[in-house]
């Protein structure tokens, strides 16, 4: 087997072989058993409770869990806009990197709270370290336990029982941080420290290169950074050019240990979920119909990248490596095509090559990754996002065997549906409305005033775009789909950083950060309050492969209808248009 | 009645009046109730709009012709919506009407009452002027005006009205048979009713308006499937709406009738147009089965049962024991044990008695005992002895002093060890036999002496056991509810195959078993007729009361069987299970069909500033403007495809969830991929004939 091939093999099942203890540990930490990591946190974490006052014994009701989630996600976003806007006088900013702008503060405050980690600035210029540390990585790090807390409670709300109280909120996150994302993280920065990622608080090196010029180093503490940005799914970048960036994934092995970091917890979080309700051949299911989604993704992508761009073949360049053109030589087309679809389907959205140099199928097959939005999906908010498809599924299902819909034994009545119908609305309603709006002022060269200038100063709206037609059009889409999301990835090619894109964008990522989190705990906490009913032989079977079937057919349905007009007069139009 | 069930699903008559009925629903008050039609309304409306644009001289839209045909489409998709509606109603109303029939005016004989007291006056009055608390009289020939009770009298009453059944049946007052339904003829006797309705409102006349869509409600399913439909809908506003910039984007000028094509082609309009036909014709398969639901609810619930609490008598069993066998004691001959058993049960007019008569007589009959003739039993009888709870046997005392009595074994042996006559061993091996097979023994005596022993035997229904093999498939277990002791009550429970069984229930047992279920969180379905079950009837979630019951027990239950078949449960489980899954294969069908209406939408859109677009027009139509064309063709004429599905409902088959899911998703989610593909374009070849 082609070795690029084998090494993208081996780290899928590496990852699995991996996820699948992991899924086992993380359900006993929820479930409050004994865990070997007791004996260090049980004291840290009674220090943190005593300190906040927090009783962790004490259960809380979806309604309560939810308050407190968004009572410290404002506090965090606070805090976050004081560093990024006071940078240039707080400590550790040896660079002297200037504030940001109000707009730009905004926009990566809100990006880094939700998870998604749209970087609209670069991490060498941009940043202090203290914002770094401090500000963006703890955002990392608290905005992940968010998600994987939220999943908890669903978790909790979906035993075979009938109750208000789903467990401590607080509780949850911080032992979401303290015990599943600390110790993955360290395990991965001291990889990448044997690889070479930089970890000091120096400033910017220079250096003396061979040919007698001088070169200016970003360094800072990278490899801590990268190790939360994948396992916590967040993908922003230490560095402006992310992965792809020689210091912050200098290896092959580190490519793959990255990848592994970020696939990890979305993967253990389904078999927590398995083990947690007692459902794992449910959660086996669960995950067939992720891992199905993916390879219809990315097998394509990796084929489209390796036979290389028709444009470059027609002038008689052969292409030996594949679509090279925006590719790391030391990753090649097929580990960044891996990787590039990867990152899309899970909420990561960091990157190792140019999306915008993809081929134009690889390029709608990361949108519909984001588009779905839940194969495999984010930490926690993945399995959310995917658990109001199986309540749209089992709906339809559930009617079709003769008998009112049920999930778990809750029955799903019109409330859960209009929540759930909501949510599956959002996602679409923010990419195509966003996206609207910003054809339609390209399209009319409009003239944007405070809220648009090109690099020239001009302010006209089609300055926005590197490129004309279906691409343009491609990067318009690709970046308020990976705002709604909460992937972060850039197409780029993009002029992004300026008002208009960095506030409607922020608009969009808020709404698509809390509305999924709200909505799937508001249906599991009113599903755990009705009357549990055991299965009959007239019931639908939630654990057959047929129900995986159908919770795929859902999900690519709803998202093939949403999106097929757009996909068409980008990606697609511009791939037909390529000479076969 | 039960003859026309196999009528016509497109009757003439019927046809008509739903046709005329689809033009007055296009009043958009009415509409709104449905989402998805609505917007298809809307549509409608500004197609009106665009052609008028046109022929005031706009010159952008397309010609006036192509624009009028789009507008004649999407009238016609809503008329279908309509007419799918509209004929259901029509078949509802037309089987209320039949049976509404029945209580079209008949002259009552009013019984005036001054206070307290009953005159011994009868006014004839009209039966609309009865109202609930009024008396009247029916004597033989009378047809009852309205529904009621019986407070005096006891007559054989002929319900084939209502019920198709050509026997009589006999009502009395006081017990559970006091019951009776106007429409239905006095055939004997006479009774004095007490009415229990007011007029306009007995359970016929609320089906009626439940089916006529006036008091119809969405039941709580539909209500979230409308959530569902309008959620859709939503998208598809958005997407048709955001395509407008995308195609300024592209450069591309895009008609308002390629716009709302496309957001009517996609919009589920398959479903939206038959949801409430589907939920009507449910209500009317009930009908159909003589069961009238008093909620759309309890139609829906009956699919989600998973207990039913059966009485044995009249369900699993054919109505009462019947005599089977008998055993004489050692050194009686068989013919004398018959001789007395036929003379002790002659004037004996419960079934049993009557049974054993039947049987003595068949087996002399056969002529087994030639010229054997016992003088003694040719004596009169002097005196006939009734069975009473206390002596727990009956008989004849004969002028020749002979005296005959049968009974339960214990009280008989009672008598015989008292007169210090011996009870023998074989005897009593006999009796436990009969016990230990479900029988209950008679032992007879003769002057204190046992004669033998008459084995009765429940009959149970032949076919019982595969219905119930066929409910434990649907997932609903049987639950077989008898006042039998434990041993008789587990043999029969085994025999016709139930999966539980109450013995020696008393009323309260049922209820008591009912909450024990629901408690566990299962649905339970009851039926019931008489006044102690009506908390039973009213706690169950499915209570089906039997016409013939008492005013309470129909008051309670959420259904009344007029056909007071017990066996009729199983009907209305299937009744709705085939309603709830017409409701989720539609909607997959027409969801599915929407894959195949992008394929040929989205490149008719766009082929003329993108060529490289023609690649996705798969079906290879044959232009953007027959396109469009087909696929709104295609989504109205599929509509009136589908009504006789809508209507019949689904064929429901026990063959398990997960069997059924694959099945329908074959069926209805791939179909519904495969077949707009197909149907488009054909619809494309014949509108290119055109063009």
């Amino acid at each position: 087997m082609n070795p690029q091939i084998l090494g993208v093999v081996v780290m899928f099942i590496a990852t699995l072989l991996l996820a699948v203890p992991l899924g086992r540990y993380v359900a006993k930490v929820y479930g409050g058993q004994k865990v070997w990591t007791d004996l260090i946190f049980n004291p840290i974490e009674r220090l943190f409770f005593k300190a906040s006052r927090i009783d962790p014994g004490i259960e809380m009701g979806w309604k309560q869990s939810l308050k407190a989630l968004l009572t410290i996600n404002l506090i965090w976003f606070l805090w976050i806009m004081f560093c990024l806007l006071n940078q240039s006088w707080l400590p550790m900013n040896p660079d002297h990197n200037p504030n940001m702008t109000p707009d730009l503060a905004l926009n990566t405050a809100i990006s880094f709270l939700v998870n998604c980690n749209l970087q609209d600035y670069s991490g060498e210029t941009g940043v202090s370290y203290f914002s770094q540390v401090f500000g963006l990585m703890f955002l990392q790090f608290v905005s992940a336990a968010t998600g994987m807390a939220a999943a908890a409670v669903v978790f909790n709300a979906l035993r075979d029982r009938t109750t208000e109280k789903l467990g401590n909120f607080y509780n949850y996150f911080l032992k979401s941080c303290t015990r599943i994302l600390l110790p993955v993280c360290i395990l991965v920065a001291v990889i990448h420290l044997f690889e070479g990622t930089p970890m000091t608080f120096k400033g910017i090196d220079t250096l003396t290169t061979v040919q007698g010029d001088t070169m200016h180093v970003s360094r800072g503490p990278v490899a801590a950074f990268v190790a939360i940005k994948h396992v916590g799914t967040n993908g922003g970048g230490f560095y402006g050019a992310n992965s792809a960036h020689p210091l912050e994934n200098p290896t092959y092995l580190s490519n793959i240990v990255q990848m592994i970091a970020q696939i990890l917890i979305p993967f253990a979080m389904v078999f927590a979920f398995g083990f947690y309700c007692n459902k794992k051949r449910l959660a086996w299911i669960f995950w067939g119909v992720m891992t199905a989604g993916f390879l219809i993704l990315v097998v394509p992508a990796v084929i489209a990248e390796v036979q290389g761009n028709p444009y470059i073949a027609q002038m008689g360049i052969s292409q030996p490596g594949g679509n090279m053109e925006g590719k790391e030589i030391r990753f090649g087309a097929i580990a960044s095509a891996f990787w590039s679809i990867a990152t899309t389907v899970i909420s990561t959205g960091s990157v190792n090559a140019m999306h915008d140099s993809f081929m134009p199928l690889s390029g709608m097959n990361m949108l519909l990754g984001m588009m779905i939005n839940s194969f495999y999906g984010g930490v926690g908010v993945g399995f959310l996002n995917f658990f109001i498809y199986v309540i749209l599924a089992v709906f339809i299902g559930g009617l079709m065997v003769g008998r009112t819909p049920e999930f778990g034994g809750k029955k799903i009545e019109a409330r859960e549906m209009k929540i759930a119908m909501i949510i599956a609305l959002f996602h679409p309603f923010l990419i195509l409305v966003g996206t609207a709006i910003a054809s339609y002022l390209a399209a009319h060269d409009t003239n944007m005033g405070w809220w648009f200038a090109d690099a020239a100063g001009k302010h006209n709206a089609s300055g926005w775009l590197n490129n004309p037609s279906y691409h343009g059009f491609s990067e318009m889409l690709y970046q308020y789909t990976s705002s709604s999301a909460n992937n972060g990835s850039g197409f780029e090619g993009l002029g992004d950083n300026n008002p208009f894109w960095n506030i409607s964008t922020s608009i969009v990522l808020l709404f698509s950060r809390f509305l999924p989190i709200i909505g799937p705990i508001a249906i599991a906490g009113l599903l755990a309050q009705k009357k549990f009913i055991p299965a009959s032989s007239g019931t639908l079977k939630t654990d057959t492969a047929i129900f995986g079937i159908l919770v795929f057919a859902v999900k690519v349905i709803i998202a093939a209808l949403a999106f097929f007009p757009a996909l068409a007069l980008g990606p697609i139009a511009e791939w037909m248009k390529m000479p076969h | 009645m039960k003859k026309d069930r196999k009528e016509n699903l497109f009757n003439k008559e019927l046809v008509m009046e739903a046709i005329g009925q689809s033009f007055t629903k296009l009043n958009p008050k009415y509409q709104f109730r449905n989402p998805v039609m609505f917007t298809v309304e809307i549509g409608t409306f500004v197609m009106m709009f665009v052609c008028a644009w046109i022929l005031s001289g706009e010159k952008s839209q397309g010609t006036f012709i192509y624009n009028f045909i789009i507008f004649l489409i999407l009238l016609l998709t809503l008329l279908f919506a309509n007419f799918a509606e509209a004929l259901a109603e029509a078949r509802g109303k037309a089987q209320a009407a039949s049976l509404r029939k029945t209580r079209e005016e008949t002259p009552a004989k009013k019984i005036a009452v001054l206070g307290n007291l009953f005159m011994n006056e009868v006014h004839i009055v009209p039966s609309s002027q009865l109202s609930k608390g009024d008396m009247f009289v029916c004597e033989t020939g009378d047809i009852i005006p309205t529904d009621g009770e019986i407070i005096e009298g006891i007559a054989t009453i002929d319900e084939s009205a209502i019920t198709g059944e050509s026997a009589p049946v006999i009502r009395e007052s006081g017990g559970d048979k006091s019951s009776v339904t106007g429409g239905t003829k006095v055939l004997s006797d006479k009774i004095i009713v007490k009415v229990t309705t007011e007029p306009g409102e007995s359970f016929l006349d609320k089906m009626i308006a439940l089916v006529e869509g006036a008091s119809r409600q969405k039941t709580p399913n539909e209500i979230a499937l409308t959530i569902l439909l309008a959620g859709f809908t939503l998208v598809f506003i958005i997407v048709c709406i955001t395509l407008y910039p995308f195609a300024l984007y592209s450069k591309t000028s895009i008609p308002i009738s390629a716009y709302i094509s496309l957001f009517v082609c996609l919009i589920p309009t398959t479903i939206g147009g038959l949801l409430s036909a589907i939920g009507i014709s449910g209500m009317d398969r009930a009908l159909r089965a003589n069961v009238i639901a008093k909620s759309g609810k309890a139609v829906e619930t009956a699919g989600d049962l998973d207990v039913l609490l059966l009485d044995k008598t009249g369900t699993i069993t054919i109505g009462n024991r019947k005599a089977t066998n008998f055993y004489p004691a050692p050194g009686v001959k068989l013919n004398e044990l018959v001789y007395a058993a036929i003379l002790s049960s002659k004037s004996d007019t419960t079934p049993e008695g009557k049974s054993i008569v039947e049987l003595g007589k068949k087996l002399q009959s056969e002529n087994q005992f030639s010229g054997e003739r016992f003088e003694k039993y040719q004596s009169e009888v002097t005196e006939q002895i009734n069975f009473t709870a206390e002596t727990r046997s009956s008989g004849v005392n004969l002028a020749n002093g002979l005296k005959i009595r049968k009974g339960a074994s214990d009280a008989i042996k009672a008598m015989v060890l008292k007169t210090g006559n011996i009870y023998e061993q074989e005897i009593v091996t006999i009796v436990s036999k009969i016990a230990g097979n479900g029988g209950t023994p008679l032992v007879v005596i003769q002057n204190e002496k046992v004669l033998g022993v008459i084995e009765l035997q429940d009959i149970i229904k032949t076919g019982i056991h595969e219905r119930f093999e066929r409910l434990r498939k649907m997932g609903v277990k049987t639950v077989m509810v008898t006042g039998d002791n434990p041993l008789t009550a587990k043999y029969i429970a085994e025999k016709a195959g139930v999966d539980d069984y109450i013995a020696e229930a008393k009323p309260e047992d049922k209820m008591a078993y009912v909450c024990k279920e629901q408690n566990l969180g299962k649905l339970v379905a009851m039926m019931g007729d008489g006044t102690n079950d009506a908390p039973a009837l009213a706690q169950a979630d499915v209570g089906v009361a039997m016409n013939s019951g008492t005013a309470a027990a129909k008051e309670a239950g959420n259904m009344v069987d007029l056909d007071n078949d017990p066996t009729k449960l199983i009907e209305i489980v299937e009744i709705g299970k085939q309603l709830l899954m017409t409701r989720g294969t539609l909607t997959t069908f027409s969801i599915a069909n929407d894959v195949a209406k992008y394929f040929a939408i989205v490149p008719a859109l766009f082929i003329t500033s993108i060529p490289a677009l023609q690649s996705i027009n798969i079906m290879n139509l044959h232009s953007p403007a027959s396109a469009i064309l087909s696929a709104i063709i295609f989504n109205a004429i599929i509509i009136p495809m589908l009504i006789p599905l809508a209507l019949k409902g689904v064929a429901y088959k026990p063959i398990g969830a997960s069997a059924l899911l694959r099945r329908n998703l074959l069926v209805y989610g791939l179909g519904g991929i495969i077949v707009p593909f197909i149907g488009i374009k054909l619809i494309d070849l014949v509108v290119t004939l055109f063009m």
